[in-house]
This record gives structure tokens, C-alpha cells and sequence, in this order.
């Protein structure tokens, strides 16, 4: 495999990309939706905290969608504590700590929720490392066997020879 | 007495289809053609036997027989006839008998074709289908019966079953059904499960012929040629079944988005992820005579998890919004994916060192090297999927604690695998089959990176500077710059080299490279639905506010007046169906009239709720806004909640050209063009395709 970056073009395009991608990799580390602090708690005040916690009875449905009675008495809740001044994370510790964790839509890396975050990564990270040491092992023996072939090779024809040579002037 | 038929013709299937599994395996041992065509038709007269059942369960629901507790479930006297009949697979029983009905279909059609040279894959496509359909019976016959009439026992509660149990009574003929959940009554939602059905269900079919494959020792490609146009159809079935899911969850479900990394969509996703990667793969195989044991891994993955995902979604396991009642289904289908899998791995072990690749991987930026990383991609793609479902399941089990995996977890980890995916599409269609250089690849793909960093910098001086859709959109122009090129490239050579003008060329060009051109149309097509992904998720804004009659609400450049709420309900066959609250909305841009929207929120006999919003659609985006609710709702005061969606329709517009893409891939060639390419067979150092 060519390493060379002989090519000016190339190698402006390769940083180009990887600057891209760093941006991006920072970007997505850092990204948050903006909380605007309203003294009055609007209907989008609400549905902001809403939307980050889930219905403690229905799976799986953000508190803000949720359409039942249950759901609007709790989101009625929200609104009086955002009018006494709580902050939004008191508001979600508040839900947590009523009912539960399921609430929110990550569960806290606490005891076996560990599991989720750290999983994933290292499952894919060994296939990363399965697929690679398959991979060296695939070009090593072919380098190998390539070797081999050339040892063993007969005089090549002469107008293979030149048909090779032409064909490489031409790349 | 139709119940009672329709049940009896269901036992018969299932024994039916056991005779087919039986007999195919007994005629294949003792090598008798004639035991094996008993099989055959065994397992052809059950699509005829499933096809009756479901005819005597559909005059059930349509003649209001709720004496029928799966026609009580899902039907009401006041539903239109069409949506009786949909009902169908409305509820848990009947889809049992609707997936077995497509399963037998899809067997039977498999035995149209010329077997041969095929013969001894014969008898085992026959069992493993067979035996699928003998499963999915079987959950209905013994679990789930959709004939089975309704019981109170001694303590008052309702028990199922065909004969009376001891010590109960019958429940008196009600007088109207529960009715089918308002949410399934929408087109998009009627169309959703048969295709997503279809998509599972034709997936068995590659897998029947992997094992037929492994079981017989005839591991080559044939396999995997014989079933390349069923796996093309099934994944456009699978994906055309999620599309419609999400359009669906667009219109009816009122949260202003189309995929809410619920687990049952994430069900429905999983298969189709093995799916894709599989597809590519299968290439490699083609092409190089590698990778045999993953092909067959993917293809059994992807078995397993149509079958998990039906589990899923069947077995009221996860509760969500698609959950129907919980059932002793569970077990049986645990049960069922862990013997196939075990099974199915077992053959692979035991054929291992026949399933050997006949060349090696010469050239990390070779085109099966990035067909390889596609596959590590998706599968890490899966991974997160699976474990994000499967954890909260697990961590009821052990700590007895519930805990929600929601989108955030989901995005933040499949962002940059999709990014990694989309990249991937840019690079692979120009290298070459078995070496690419760094060198020869740059140069093949340096200029559309320019010109998609241009479009970039332009994008972030005229719309955005976030760097994620920046990013995004880098990648989209990109894989379009270079997708599109390659067709102009190949027409232009054409055009010279033939004499034709631009049309015909590219005509002919993609008549004669369906399965290239076809996959190019694909990507274009996926990245049209990635800028309709990237507008919603980055850049949706909404606000809610209760309106008074005649105020205002002003959300970007549209303002929305509400002029009126009428209220009354809608009736059906003299009954009231649903009880409708209509606004009335006029839609101005920057001052300028555009529309009259009309959110709607329905309300049904039984109390479910369904929100239907105004939508004024335009390439640039969609202006969405639902009637929150209709308790505090009255002509003079309703709240609404109003969202604007950029670039949203090009994840439809993106949609309807994917499936013109798989048309075009999977469209049949004639045989003549099919010798040719077979004997260009590649075993050189370098060539590009």
C-alpha cells in the first residue's frame, strides 16, 4: 500500500477533511440546544423541560407529546415550578427522584446503567480490532504468496514485459 | 360456525406444514424424488389452506361477528368495510395468521422457479420454510387464536378460547366491538404492517437457501446468486415498510417528527441494517469468492432479527406504542430464535473450512476493503441499536428497576457511524476491485471534495454555521458530487465512443449496469433523505401558545391566525366514529397569504385521541401545526403548537426515487447478458469494474 503524498492537491484535500472531521467531532461533543430563561413560564418553557423527560406511566413517550391526563396534570406542574423559579435541573431531579430514572432519556452511569454507555464502544472497538488483524493477516499472506509467485515465474514473455511497461507509462 | 372452520383449517396447516418439514427431510436422506415432491406440494397447498382461514376471519370481522373476541378487539359497527378488513392485521392474532399467509405465499412462489441445477437446495429451502411457517401457525393456533371466543371464568375474568373451558361461562353477544385504534385507521398506517411483513418474510428466503447451502456442502456463490433478486426485493420491501412508518408517525402521530427511536421502530431497523450489509457483502463474494463465512453470519443475523423484531413488536415485551396485550407469545418465540440461531451457527462451524475464500485482500483501499469497513459500520450501527433496546429489558430483570433508552443516546452514537457511512459512499465507488492506492483514489475523487467544500463554505456564509449540519452537508454534496460524475463520466464515454446522443447513452448505460447504476440512483437517493434528515433534526424550531379567536402566532417568517374551531362528530353507518375538533388556520409568509391550514384533534368512542396536523409542504420545508388538545378548546380559545421543518420533503422526495433505484437494480436481465458477466469473473490484480 503507497503511503506518498506526492501530490500537493492530495495532501489539501486530506487536511481539509480531517479538519472537517475534527470540527465536526468537537461540534458534537459540545452541541447543546440554548435554554433561554423566561420569568414567565411560557407553554415552550415548559415543553423545553418536557421534552427532555419522559412519562413516568407510558414507555418510551416524551413528556411533552404524552397526551394523557396524567401528562398535562405533569406538565402543569412543571409550569407552577418554573412560576416559583426552579431551574430546570431541579425540576428533573424532582421527577427523578418521584419516579424514577426511567424519566429521563439517559439513564445516570450509576451501578449496572454503566453497561449502556460503555458496551457499545468496546464491541464495536473489538470488531474495529477483529476486522484489522483479519486484514493483516489477509495482505500479509498474499504479500507472501505474491513472493512466492515471483520466485517461481518462468522468463516472462517479452511482450508481456513491454505491454506492462506501456501500460504503466500511461497511468 | 365459521370460527370453528377457520380454526380447523388452521390446525390442519400447521400439521400440513409439519408433514412438509418431515417428509422433505425423509425424502432427502432416502433419496427419493418422489417423497420429496410430496413435500413439495405439502408445502404447496398451504398458502390455498391459509388463504381460507383468513377468508373466514375477514367475513368475521366484516359481518360484525363479536362473539369472535379478536373481531371484538378490532372492530366497532361504526368503522367503514375497508378498515374491517384491515383490521386484520390490526391486532396480535390476526397479523399471527397475515405473517404465515405472506410465509406461504413466498414459499410457494419460490418453487416457481427452474430447479435444475438446484435440486438438492430443493428439500431444505422446503424445511426451512416450512418450518417458519409451521412456527407462525403454530403462535396462532395454540396462543393466539383470532376464532377463539370469549369466556368468563369464575372470578369474572375474560379467558380466550375455541371449546368452553370447565367452570366458565360464556360472555353475552356484545353489542358493539372496541374498534380498531384510531391511530391504525390512516393510509399510511394500513399499508405500514404488510410491507414491513414483506420485507421479513421475504428475507427467509435467502436464509432457506444459505442453509440448503451449508446443509448440502455446496458453499460457493450459487447461493447467493440464485437469491440476489429476493434479497434486493426484500430489503425494498423493508425499507419501503420504514418510510411508511415514518410518514405515518409524521401525519398521525402530532409530535412534529417522523422517527422517535421508539424500540419497535428500532425493531423494525435492526433487520435492515444486517440487511444492507449484507447486500454489499454478498458483492464481495460475487465478485471476489470472499468472505463466505460472514455472508452467511449476516444472513443469519438478519433471520434472527426479522424473527426478534416480530418477537418484539408481537410480544408486548417493550409496552410501547405499538404493544398489544401481553401473552404467553414470549417464551415460544424466545424459544423459536434461539434454536434457529444455535442451529444455523452450528451448520456455519461445521462448514468452516469449506466456506474458505478463494482469493485474498490485496489493498486496504481496495473496493472490498471499504465494503468490509461498511459492514463494520452497520454492524456497530446494530450494535448500539440492540443494546439501547435490550438494556432496559435487562435492567428490569435484574435490578427491577425501569430506565429509558431515549433519541439522545441514539444520536450521539449513530451520528458519526452514519457520518462514517456516508463518507464511505463518496470513496468506495471509485476504487477499484482488489487495489486501490491512496494515490489513485485521490485523484479519482479529489475534485468533488473541493467542490463539496465550497458548497460548504457558501452554506456556512448564506445558512448555517452549525458545524453538525455543516458537516452533514459537506458529506451529502460530496457522495452526490461523486455519484453524479460517475454517471456523466460513463454517458460522455458513450456518447463518443457509440454515437449516441446523451439520452440513449445513459439509457443503455444503466440498462447494461443495472446492479451499478442502480445502486449509484440508491446513494443519490439516500442523500436526499439525509438533507431531509439533517433540516428536521437540526434546525426544527417550535413554539406552543393558546390562541384566542383571531390572535396570532409568528414563528420564523410565517405568521398563523386562528380564525375558528368547529366541533361535531363524524358519523358512520349511523354511529358516531369519532368526534372531530377542527381549527382553522390561515398561513401568511412575511406577510403574504399563503394557505388556510386545518389542524384537526379526533377523539374516539373510546377515548383515544388522535392529532392530525395542518401541513403546508414546500421544498423548503414544512409548516406544522397541531391542536394540542380539545378539552380546553373552544372557538374562542385553543392551544396549538406550531413547528417548522426545514427541507423535510426531501426525505419523501429521496424515498419514492429510492425505490425507482431497487427497481432499476433488481429489474431482470436476460440471460445472455447474464453468461457474459459471470465469465468476466474477477481474479486479476487490478481492474476497474
Amino acid at each position: 500500500m503507497e503511503l506518498k503524498l506526492s501530490n500537493k492537491n492530495l495532501r489539501i484535500t486530506v487536511f481539509a477533511l480531517l479538519a472537517v472531521a475534527l470540527a465536526f467531532f468537537i461540534a458534537s461533543q459540545i452541541y447543546r440546544p440554548a435554554l433561554a430563561q423566561n420569568p414567565t413560564p411560557t407553554d415552550d418553557e415548559v415543553n423545553r423541560i418536557a421534552h427532555q423527560l419522559y412519562c413516568p406511566v407510558c414507555e418510551n413517550t416524551p413528556l411533552d407529546v404524552c397526551p394523557t391526563e396524567a401528562c398535562r396534570q405533569w406538565r402543569d406542574l412543571i409550569r407552577q415550578q418554573l412560576s416559583q423559579g426552579w431551574t430546570e435541573d431541579q425540576i428533573k431531579q424532582y421527577f427523578i427522584s418521584q419516579y424514577g430514572v426511567r424519566v429521563v432519556g439517559e439513564p445516570p452511569a450509576t451501578g449496572l446503567n454503566w453497561l449502556v454507555y460503555v458496551l457499545p464502544p468496546l464491541v464495536i472497538l473489538a470488531g474495529a480490532f477483529v476486522l484489522f488483524r483479519a486484514f493483516r493477516a489477509w495482505t500479509k499472506s498474499s504479500k507472501a504468496s505474491a513472493a512466492a509467485e515471483s520466485e517461481i515465474e518462468a522468463p516472462k514473455d517479452e511482450y508481456v514485459a513491454r505491454l506492462e511497461e506501456e501500460l504503466k507509462k500511461r497511468k | 360456525m365459521l370460527a370453528e372452520i377457520g380454526y380447523g383449517i388452521l390446525v390442519v396447516a400447521f400439521f400440513v406444514a409439519l408433514y412438509s418439514v418431515g417428509a422433505a427431510i425423509y425424502g432427502e436422506r432416502k433419496k427419493s424424488p418422489a417423497i420429496v415432491e410430496s413435500a413439495r406440494r405439502a408445502m404447496l397447498l398451504l398458502w390455498p389452506l391459509i388463504t381460507l382461514s383468513a377468508a373466514c376471519l375477514i367475513y368475521l370481522l366484516v359481518t360484525n361477528h363479536f362473539e369472535v373476541s379478536f373481531v371484538y378487539e378490532v372492530t366497532s359497527r361504526s368503522m367503514p368495510t375497508y378498515l374491517k378488513i384491515t383490521a386484520w392485521w390490526g391486532g396480535q392474532a390476526g397479523s399471527l395468521v397475515f405473517w404465515s399467509w405472506l410465509m406461504s405465499a413466498f414459499a410457494s412462489l419460490v418453487t416457481l422457479r427452474k430447479w435444475d441445477r438446484d435440486r438438492e437446495f430443493l428439500p431444505w429451502v422446503i424445511v426451512v420454510t416450512s418450518i417458519t411457517t409451521a412456527f407462525f401457525v403454530g403462535l396462532a393456533v395454540f396462543y393466539e387464536n383470532p376464532f377463539a371466543f370469549m369466556w368468563f371464568d369464575k372470578a369474572g375474568q375474560v379467558v380466550k378460547a375455541m371449546i368452553q373451558p370447565i367452570g366458565t361461562t360464556p360472555v353475552p353477544l356484545p353489542a358493539d366491538g372496541n374498534g380498531l385504534n384510531p391511530l391504525l385507521r390512516h393510509p399510511g398506517m394500513i399499508i405500514h404492517p404488510p410491507m414491513l411483513y414483506l420485507g421479513f418474510v421475504s428475507f427467509v428466503i435467502p436464509y432457506a437457501f444459505a442453509m440448503a447451502a451449508l446443509i448440502t456442502g455446496r458453499t460457493d456463490d450459487r447461493w447467493i446468486r440464485i437469491t440476489r433478486r429476493w434479497t434486493l426485493v426484500a430489503w425494498l420491501f423493508l425499507s419501503a415498510g420504514l418510510v411508511l412508518g415514518s410518514r405515518w408517525a409524521y401525519d398521525v402521530l402530532g409530535w412534529g417528527g417522523f422517527w422517535g427511536w421508539d424500540p419497535v421502530e428500532i425493531a423494525a431497523l435492526m433487520p435492515w441494517l444486517t440487511g444492507t450489509a449484507f447486500l454489499h457483502s454478498v458483492m464481495i463474494q460475487e465478485k471476489r469468492g470472499m468472505l463466505k463465512h460472514w455472508n452467511m453470519i449476516l444472513i443469519i443475523l438478519t433471520y434472527a432479527l426479522v424473527i426478534f423484531g416480530t418477537f418484539l413488536t408481537r410480544s408486548g415485551v417493550l409496552s410501547s406504542v405499538h404493544a398489544f396485550a401481553q401473552s404467553a407469545i414470549g417464551p415460544a418465540f424466545f424459544a423459536f430464535i434461539g434454536v434457529t440461531f444455535i442451529t444455523s451457527i452450528a451448520l456455519v462451524i461445521y462448514r468452516w473450512p469449506e466456506l474458505r475464500g478463494e482469493t485474498e485482500m490485496k489493498s486496504m483501499l481496495s473496493r472490498e476493503a471499504l465494503f468490509l469497513l461498511n459492514n463494520l459500520l452497520f454492524m456497530s450501527v446494530l450494535v448500539v441499536c440492540f443494546w439501547g433496546v435490550i438494556f432496559p429489558l435487562i435492567s428490569e430483570l435484574v435490578t427491577g428497576q425501569k430506565i429509558t433508552v431515549g433519541p439522545p443516546f441514539y444520536l450521539r452514537a449513530t451520528g458519526p457511524l452514519f457520518a462514517g457511512l456516508m463518507l464511505l459512499m463518496g470513496i468506495a465507488p471509485l476504487s477499484a476491485w482488489g487495489h486501490s492506492t491512496f494515490k489513485t483514489l485521490g485523484r479519482a475523487l479529489w475534485k468533488s471534495a473541493v467542490v463539496a467544500l465550497v458548497i460548504t463554505v457558501v452554506l456556512f456564509f448564506t445558512y448555517t454555521q452549525n458545524a453538525i449540519a455543516l458537516t452533514g452537508f459537506f458529506l451529502i454534496a460530496f457522495v452526490l458530487l461523486v455519484t453524479l460524475v460517475e454517471f456523466w463520466r460513463a454517458t460522455l464515454a458513450r456518447m463518443k465512443t457509440q454515437n449516441e446522443n446523451f439520452f440513449v447513452a445513459l439509457w443503455t448505460l444503466v440498462g447494461r449496469n443495472r446492479r451499478r447504476y442502480g445502486g449509484y440512483v440508491i446513494h443519490v437517493s439516500m442523500m436526499l433523505m439525509a438533507i431531509g434528515i439533517l433540516g428536521i433534526n437540526v434546525f426544527q424550531v417550535d413554539t406552543q401558545q393558546s390562541l384566542s379567536h383571531g390572535q396570532s402566532i409568528k414563528l420564523g417568517d410565517y405568521t398563523l391566525t386562528f380564525n375558528d374551531l368547529k366541533q361535531f362528530p363524524n358519523m358512520v353507518n349511523g354511529q358516531e366514529e369519532r368526534y372531530v375538533n377542527r381549527a382553522e388556520i390561515s398561513l401568511s409568509e412575511n406577510g403574504k397569504f399563503l394557505t388556510v391550514l386545518y389542524p384537526r384533534y379526533d377523539v374516539y368512542p373510546d377515548g383515544q385521541p388522535m392529532t392530525i396536523p395542518g401541513l403546508y409542504s414546500t421544498l423548503k420545508g414544512d409548516v406544522y401545526v397541531i391542536l394540542v388538545n380539545w378539552e380546553s378548546s373552544s372557538a374562542n380559545l385553543a392551544p396549538f403548537k406550531v413547528f417548522i421543518n426545514p427541507l423535510i420533503n426531501w426525505l419523501w422526495i429521496g424515498s419514492i426515487l429510492f425505490i425507482f433505484g431497487i427497481l432499476i437494480a433488481a429489474w431482470p436481465e436476460r440471460e445472455a447478458e447474464l453468461v457474459t458477466a459471470r465469465t468476466r469473473r474477477v481474479h486479476q490484480t487490478s481492474a476497474a469494474d
